[in-house]
């Protein structure tokens, strides 16, 4: 067997795979979330739309985001696998196992919390992902009147709109795109999809209050001045900070929008 | 002392490795609060004994918390509800009268149960064969001050050398994982100047070990070092995931 | 008379000169021999691991589940080694003269002496195979002093010493093991020796989990089988220790030399009641800052124990510190032996504390308040959390109960300079051997003589029995393999035909008692004369009425116990019938016919100075003494005082 294939066939190997996977999707919730918060901007959606044009042609991110999507893939294959793998180890089970006594609930839980980020995921990426791409969503032009800083909004229908635009004419400037927001905001009217992503984020703050520092765990970090820090970024940032915000959208959009 | 508490004992009992076991039931009467728990085992044993019936086996040697021979899952924990202490040490005052007490052996299918209560835990033995030792011949060995070690070196590959053997930590890991064990030894030599020469041939032969007897897999949880009775530390599995994927990505050398 | 074939010439020239004379076996020879080692303590991994290392064969041996839990792992307090690292005027001629009268001069000279000089390479060894000692802030290692001891020769690994060591010599058994040149067979208790000739040529051992009676065939056989001390029931030995291997060995002809000298440790934690089944140890360092009392009188005692009073409420005055008192200069530092007849003493007077009356206090409020609750827990913190753990009392906050326990058993299979027993081809490592501690052993002395006899002369005097054999296999059709297994075949059916009304415990609990009363702390003539007829009739009581459950072919814990405790009761009379011979006081042996005017222990070196090796002589046979004389050429004899 060659060296990669015995790392990546080894118990400690496969922890790197998930560990790598996990960070890698970490930091993609950093960039997700930032671009996400121009869906508060007061602008009709002109920011949004932009962005997600900007993040589904520009080359670079177009293979960030493959790379991404085979992370996912490959994170959730590989945490199968381990999971299996595990069950293995324990063919007979206790009659009495107090978990709670000496373990994180969540710890003790990820594949669970796992399965339900996954259906998340799945249902997230039909919902905007597979419809942007697939124009099922509506069409939207802008034309913001550079002198006024006025913009107004048409909703354009399908034969209006061949590609997305952007050019400036006369002083004003005309942006036509695939209108994500509207889609966003329809979205959200619903209740109980508002409900599940407010579900799937519970999930995600769990998942990542345990998985943030233990990925770190995984690597070899154990430096004793900086593992407050990660527990720290583990715990507020990626447990509580990202989630919050990110359950805040479909919040804003059913009660405030 | 007067042995004043009733308890209902449920006990896997298991005739070897070949038949299937169940729980039985058994009252231990008179039991004192100053009994260690298996000095209460040994009681109900000795009125086994009398009845004509087989006493419950389990292993056991030093009973005072060092050879690591004793197991146990006692209430749905590895060496009851204490933590830091280990079965031998642990004492009927830590019980109530007219509790209920499950006891199992050890769950994992690299400890396969022998009999009643007491498993097989000879994969621990093969995993230290497999790199476990400093490739010293006796004599021909330079003076022991030969090499200063600073004192936190040598205090923290203590602390990982102080680990006992006994597996509570694969029975806490609802893994059945093992690492916490491995990685004991794999920081004690990776500390210590004299373990340097075999470094990382020796973390890559343990875990292949490891691996090869069925252990499951890490995934972080802390419950093995919430069990463990002499208190070894989870900074040792990160030490351990460091050295083997330094020597697998980035070294040469070969295991051996 | 036995000749220990200690070889002639000055004492410090006595082991290199012998090591010259030794015959060698070429290394290209040494695969052709096959040494079988039983038990895996510091005697048992370390020789089994360095004689592997040398090109032998070596199969191993442990009752236990895994090698690496034999008893040794429970020393606490560390090894001795003349090293003198810190200066102070230590020396090998000086750690061997300590341990010679701290042996009461009751050892031989030349094993002692070569005990203090290998000591030296032990610890090299030990740092090498990377075990772990204290060391101080400048990276060097840390020495402290110990028992009957002025300098500070000790090295240690907090209060896990033995484990520390044990581990070590266990991963250099294992380095062998996984290059084939130690086959380990865990759960497997040696049940008797297999003779051919009159040399030890194998053993014959049970499959502990299958009960298969197995025979397995060697050039030579170490047995490395620990102490005895169970026979007392009691003792701080685990729960498994017990003489069989060298008591087979003994009735297949190895002499037992001094049965009777057993060391009684001062500290260990009281009985509670008749469940107990072991006792624990606490380090002898907390009689550095304990105070040692018990009650003036029997009343105040009396009303203590019904709980009538509590112990604050007993008067500075109404206390007793009854080794302050008698022994001035030496205090609560007196040596082990004698802490512990005191503390038998004022128990039997009734002035005994606790609820059974069995103890004495040890007391540290006057070290709290001189030094204050933080130093004394940064001393002895981890004691204090074992004692608190076992007894649920707060030792910070009241006395410490304690009482002597059993703890060694210095006395053992006679061997001479090489290790040999008087079986040609059978070896005795280790406390299971009787050779260097004389009548008393010192602290942190155990772990240096295991080591010593494992790593450091095994490999060396092995060789020059084995050179003298030529290269023929041994013949494991011999019939004497055949006939000795079936001879354990029967022994192992007729215990299992026992069925009887009392348990293996039983009666091992009332073996307990009889030697614990007659042949402890304190011995008299009219005692062991009574404790000798006991015990015969408690033998017979085993024979008729025990009752031994289950098959052979099982784990077998009745059966297991059985074994042992045949094998204990006879041996017991043996200790009782060599105390008995003993008339005079040494060591660890107290005859009260035989004290000073103060009552100390008074040797007779005219009449004793010998060691007493007891040869078997067939079933109800009296054993045959015979006497090796100990000469002391660079010590002089004197009477111990510690007034």
């Amino acid at each position: 067997m060659s060296k990669s294939k015995q790392v990546l066939s080894s118990s400690l190997g496969k922890k790197l795979i998930m560990s790598l996977t996990g960070l890698f999707l970490c930091s993609f919730l950093v960039v997700h979330l930032i671009g996400n918060l121009q869906l508060f901007y007061n602008d009709q959606g002109k920011a949004f739309n932009d962005y997600a044009y900007f993040m589904t042609h520009f080359t670079p991110i177009k293979i960030i985001s493959y790379l991404l999507y085979t992370s996912i893939v490959v994170h959730a294959i590989y945490a199968l696998v381990v999971t299996i793998h595990n069950r293995k180890a324990r063919p007979v089970g206790y009659a009495v196992y107090r978990g709670s006594e000496n373990s994180a609930w969540s710890s003790r839980n990820m594949g669970i919390l796992g399965t339900v980020l996954l259906v998340f995921i799945v249902t997230h990426m039909s919902n905007f992902w597979w419809k942007y791409h697939n124009d099922s969503v509506p069409y939207v032009e802008y034309r913001t009147d550079l002198k006024t800083n006025q913009t107004t909004v048409t909703e354009l229908v399908a034969g209006e709109f061949t590609e997305y635009v952007s050019y400036v004419d006369n002083e004003v400037e005309v942006i036509k795109a695939k209108d994500l927001y509207k889609q966003v905001a329809f979205a959200f009217k619903e209740w109980y999809l508002v409900a599940f992503y407010v579900l799937g984020m519970a999930a995600l703050s769990f998942h990542l209050i345990h998985g943030f520092k233990s990925a770190f765990q995984t690597l070899g970090f154990d430096n004793r001045k900086y593992i407050p820090i990660i527990r720290f970024l583990g715990i507020w940032i990626f447990g509580v900070v990202i989630p919050i915000a990110f359950a805040a959208m479909p919040l804003y959009f059913y009660f405030l929008k | 002392m007067s042995g004043n508490m009733n308890l209902t004992l449920k006990v896997w009992r298991q005739k070897n490795d070949k038949t299937r076991g169940k729980f039985i039931t058994y009252q231990a009467n008179g039991i004192s609060q100053d009994m260690s728990f298996l000095e209460m085992l040994d009681v109900v044993n000795e009125d086994l004994v009398r009845k004509g019936e087989d006493p419950i086996y389990f292993d056991h040697d030093c009973r005072e918390g060092i050879c690591g021979m004793c197991s146990l899952h006692i209430n749905g924990r590895p060496h009851g509800p204490k933590q830091g202490t280990t079965t031998c040490q642990l004492h009927m005052r830590s019980f109530h009268d007219g509790q209920t007490i499950v006891i199992e052996p050890w769950r994992a299918a690299a400890f396969p149960v022998i009999k009643d209560l007491a498993v097989d835990r000879t994969a621990f033995d093969r995993i230290q064969h497999a790199g476990g030792y400093v490739n010293v011949n006796t004599g021909g060995v330079p003076d022991a001050n030969g090499i200063p070690i600073p004192k936190t070196v040598a205090d923290e590959a203590f602390e990982s050398a102080t680990c006992i053997g006994c597996g509570a930590c694969v029975a806490a890991c609802k893994n059945a994982s093992a690492m916490l064990f491995v990685s004991a030894k794999i920081s004690q030599y990776a500390l210590l100047p004299q373990g340097q020469t075999e470094r990382y041939s020796r973390a890559q032969a343990m875990v292949a070990q490891m691996d090869a007897e069925g252990f499951g897999n890490c995934t972080n949880t802390g419950a093995c070092e919430a069990e463990c009775p002499v208190g070894i530390k989870l900074t040792n599995i990160a030490r351990m995931n460091r050295e083997y994927l330094n020597a697998k990505l980035f070294k040469e050398e070969e295991a051996h | 008379m036995l000749n220990s074939k200690a070889p002639a010439g000055p004492l410090a020239e006595k082991w290199s000169k012998h090591k010259f004379n030794l015959k060698l076996v070429n290394p290209a020879n040494k695969r052709k021999y096959t040494i079988i080692v039983v038990g895996t303590g510091l005697a048992g991994a370390s020789a089994a691991a360095s004689l592997a290392e040398l090109g032998y064969n070596v199969k191993s041996f442990c009752y236990q589940d895994s090698p690496r839990r034999a008893h040794s792992i429970a020393a606490q307090g560390g090894i001795n080694a003349a090293k003198n690292y810190q200066n102070d005027g230590d020396s090998v001629f000086r750690l061997f003269y300590d341990t010679v009268k701290g042996g009461d001069y009751r050892s031989r000279e030349a094993n002692v002496y070569r005990l203090a000089e290998v000591s030296v390479n032990i610890i090299d060894q030990c740092v090498a195979q990377g075990v772990p000692f204290a060391r101080e802030y400048g990276g060097l290692l840390d020495n402290r002093s110990f028992g009957g001891a002025q300098v500070s020769r000790t090295f240690y690994a907090r209060g896990q010493t033995g484990q520390q060591l044990l581990l070590g010599a266990y991963s250099a058994l294992n380095r062998q093991i996984s290059k084939g040149k130690v086959e380990a067979y865990n759960r497997h208790e040696m049940l008797d020796l297999v003779t051919i000739d009159g040399h030890a040529r194998g053993i014959v051992t049970r499959n502990m989990v299958t009960g298969a009676i197995e025979t397995h065939a060697g050039h030579a056989v170490l047995l490395c089988t620990g102490g005895y001390g169970n026979v007392f029931y009691l003792s701080t030995n685990a729960m498994g220790c017990n003489v069989t291997a060298a008591w087979r060995a003994h009735k297949r002809g190895a002499f037992f030399a001094n049965p009777c000298y057993t060391q009684i440790h001062p500290t260990c934690i009281p009985v509670t009641g008749d469940h107990q089944s072991k006792l624990t140890l606490m380090s002898e360092s907390l009689r550095n800052d304990g105070r040692v009392w018990v009650p003036k009188t029997v009343e105040l005692a009396q009303k203590l124990r019904k709980g009538e009073l509590k112990i604050s409420d007993i008067k500075e005055e109404d206390r007793d510190y009854y080794l302050e008192r008698k022994y001035p200069s030496f205090g609560n530092l007196v040596p082990r032996d004698v802490a512990s007849r005191n503390a038998k003493e004022v128990v039997d007077e009734g002035r005994g504390v606790g609820a059974s009356g069995i103890a004495v206090f040890l007391d540290f409020k006057d070290a709290i308040n001189r030094m204050g609750e933080d130093t004394v827990r940064a001393k002895y913190g981890n004691l204090f959390d074992m004692y608190y753990q076992i007894t649920d009392e707060n030792p910070y906050k009241q006395p410490m109960r304690i009482y002597p326990a059993v703890h060694y058993t210095m006395g053992g299979v006679w061997v001479d300079y090489n290790l040999m027993t008087t079986v040609p081809g059978l070896y005795a490592l280790g406390e299971c051997n009787f050779s260097d501690h004389g009548a008393n052993r010192l602290g942190a002395s155990a772990l240096m003589q295991g080591l010593a006899d494992g790593y450091f002369v095994i490999p060396y005097t092995v060789g020059d029995y084995l050179a003298g054999l030529g290269f023929d296999p041994v013949d494991e059709k011999h019939p004497s393999f055949e006939k000795t297994r079936k001879e354990v075949e029967d022994r192992v059916h007729r215990l299992l035909s026992l069925k009887g009304s009392k348990t293996v415990d039983d009666i091992h609990k009332k073996l307990g008692h009889i030697m614990w009363e007659y042949c402890g702390m304190a011995r008299t003539e009219e005692g062991l004369a009574k404790a000798k007829g006991m015990i015969q009739e408690l033998r017979k009581e085993f024979w008729e009425d025990v009752t031994v459950l289950g098959e052979n072919e099982e784990l077998n814990q009745s059966l297991e116990k059985a074994g042992r405790v045949a094998d204990f009761l006879e041996l017991g009379e043996l200790m009782v019938d060599d105390a008995l011979h003993r008339r005079e006081s040494c060591g660890g042996h107290f005859r009260i016919e035989s004290q000073t005017e103060e009552g100390e222990a008074k040797r007779d070196d005219e009449n004793f100075r010998y060691v007493a090796a007891w040869e078997y002589r067939g079933d109800n046979q009296p054993e045959v003494l015979h006497k090796e004389e100990l000469e002391f050429e660079n010590v002089k004899l004197t009477q111990r005082s510690y007034k």
